[in-house]
């Protein structure tokens, strides 16, 4: 965190004069002086850093250049779109990848495998914003069934606005969160089967076998739970990536997230904004990792032990 | 041809390689289009980045199996009279080249800080570690997407596609490093490099050509997943906007421009571009897939 808090910090310091990016071109030179004493812009970069540290503590990460409102506030109002689109698409991801996955490495030969398999390779290698467009152009243009762009309307709760509570909401829901988890479903199959793959050579498998327990109790009970380490480590990296293409996804459908904000930023060299996500990113990345790490301890007892 | 690739990479490549039909048919397609993004510039049926060459009276036809197309444009014009067939072959040019080029270049830059930190240990090594770590919590794209904006905003667009390919590279180097410099520590300790050394060979023979050699194996494997990985991130780059300039344009803007014509009824021009680009990054993944397999000594 305080490698990227740095590094945000020393972006802000060498792109660009916030000032001169604030006031008209007719500012007398001594006004401009006048703001950046203010602001603390004369001080040594220490202090200036130490400010930013603190201020960032406070959840204050200033003024966008170039809409001119608090950051904090910007986020606040976006963070809902992308926390409801994110928390949906792994959710339903995770779990139909693991029902998927499972299943194409228990029924390795089967034609149904296959068709899984092929459409698993190829759910990972359309890219998300041409799945994004076809859906639209399938769902929204030719069936009209489901709206191509925005939230329809939210509930707010507190500070939270929520999609979940109203019909049009929930249908505006449903193309976004499905472009979002194809590719991640995709790719949790591919993992999981392979994984399985090779758990299911292990010899405790074949004991179990010969046991006599029933397939469904060795693939979930054994098989499974050895197969979810790697798989809840790629769940957890892939927040990262879904974050990314949540971006993508959020321009396609115009879906007022932190996404969109990002992108605004940066096509507007936005600095302010720019460096206020990326922290949130980071935050959010180290928050899930911790998560992991208690999960992890959860599925496999021996690494309590370790500790 | 089989001895060639036995030698340069590993035999058992080799070996599987007049296996499966459908892997030969993914090399074929990946040849096909690599053959012709290079010979772009004499097939292309027009010039497309030559202005004179199209007319708007021309603009919008359909692909040529459609009522209203013409065989002179197979697959259909864009708004401004310009021929889909070609734009699609320079559009895969572009694509490709800065797909290679970035991957070529996060190689150099990452098989070299991982040698060199494997090496020579000490402080090196962990100013590399750290900065390798923190960029790794952040997804690719995501530090592709911020170091594109910066480039943009401190060299602007002059630089062409390079600075998609710069800030691709920089986005995903960590990987040969981390494993490079995991494979460089081993060797360091064997008797070979001790020899060298002995022998009083300057570091940089010994790292280059005794010890690279070693460690070379990973490399082709990460190289294959990041060319899908670096053509799609170019691809979503170009169709936000970010990535290679429209004056150059790669099939990722080509989708871009295509999508606001979709709704209208034009939609062979996001279509042919989508598949195209799916086309690619299917045939890699699929062949990153099969030299996975091959190459996992579990599975042996």
């Amino acid at each position: 965190m305080l490698a990227v808090s740095l590094f945000c910090f020393g972006v802000f310091k060498f792109m660009g004069d916030p000032v001169i990016q604030m006031v008209d071109s007719d500012t007398p030179l001594a006004e401009i002086e006048a703001i950046r004493d203010r602001m603390g812009l004369n001080d040594n970069l220490l202090t200036q850093y130490a400010t930013f540290i603190k201020n960032s503590a406070q959840l204050d990460f200033g003024r966008s250049y170039e809409l001119r409102r608090p950051v904090t506030e910007l986020i606040v109002e976006a963070l809902p779109a992308t926390a409801e689109l994110v928390i949906l698409s792994t959710i339903i991801a995770t779990f139909f990848g693991l029902l998927i996955g499972v299943y194409t490495a228990v029924h390795p030969k089967g034609a149904v495998s296959a068709a899984l398999r092929a459409g698993s390779l190829i759910g990972v290698s359309v890219p998300t914003f041409l799945m994004a467009i076809l859906a639209i152009y399938w769902f929204s243009v030719s069936l009209g069934w489901l709206p191509s762009y925005g939230r329809g309307e939210v509930v707010s709760i507190g500070w939270w606005t929520t999609g979940l509570l109203t019909k049009s909401g929930l249908l505006a829901l449903i193309l976004p969160v499905l472009t979002l988890s194809i590719n991640q479903v995709s790719l949790i199959v591919r993992l999981v089967r392979s994984e399985m793959l090779d758990i299911l050579r292990a010899d405790y498998i074949r004991f179990a076998r010969a046991r006599g327990l029933s397939e469904r109790a060795i693939n979930f009970r054994h098989a499974l739970k050895n197969a979810l380490i790697p798989v809840v480590t790629i769940v957890g990296l892939q927040i990262g990536s879904l974050l990314a293409f949540a971006v993508v996804t959020e321009s396609v459908f115009q879906w007022p997230g932190m996404g969109s904000l990002f992108i605004r930023a940066i096509q507007s060299i936005d600095i302010p904004v720019m460096s206020a996500y990326l922290m949130l990113v980071a935050l959010i990345i180290v928050i899930v990792n911790i998560v992991l790490d208690f999960i992890y301890v959860m599925v496999d007892p021996r690494l309590a032990l370790a500790k | 041809m089989k001895q060639f690739i036995g030698r340069m990479f590993s035999p058992k490549i080799a070996r599987n390689l007049s296996g499966s039909p459908v892997v030969m048919l993914a090399i074929g397609a990946m040849a096909f289009m690599i053959v012709v993004s290079v010979l772009t510039p004499w097939i292309a049926p027009y010039d497309t980045y030559d202005l004179q060459s199209f007319n708007l009276i021309d603009s919008l036809l359909p692909p040529v199996w459609i009522e209203g197309g013409v065989w002179q444009y197979l697959l259909g014009t864009d708004d401004q009279g310009r021929d889909l067939l070609s734009a699609l072959m320079n559009g895969l040019r572009i694509s490709l080249i800065v797909g290679f080029a970035s991957i070529t270049l996060s190689a150099l830059i990452g098989v070299s800080l991982g040698l060199l930190a494997g090496y020579f240990r000490g402080p090196l090594d962990a100013v590399v570690m750290r900065v390798a770590e923190v960029q790794q919590t952040f997804p690719a794209i995501l530090v592709a997407l911020l170091l594109d904006g910066l480039l943009r905003g401190t060299i602007g667009s002059s630089g062409g596609y390079w600075m998609v390919v710069i800030a691709i590279a920089l986005s995903s180097w960590v990987e040969y490093a981390r494993a490079v410099r995991a494979s460089t520590m081993i060797e360091s300790t064997k008797d070979y490099v001790l020899a060298a050394r002995a022998m009083e060979r300057s570091a940089f023979v010994i790292l280059v050509k005794h010890i690279l050699r070693n460690v070379s194996g990973p490399i082709l494997v990460i190289g294959t997943i990041n060319l899908g990985a670096a053509i799609m991130t170019e691809a979503t780059l170009s169709f936000l906007g970010l990535g290679v300039p429209s004056t150059q344009p790669s099939l990722g803007t080509l989708i871009r421009i295509g999508n606001s014509f979709l709704f209208s009824g034009e939609w062979w021009l996001t279509l042919f571009p989508g598949v195209l680009l799916a086309a690619i990054a299917l045939s890699i993944n699929f062949l990153g897939d099969w030299l996975r397999d091959i190459l996992n000594p579990r599975l042996a």
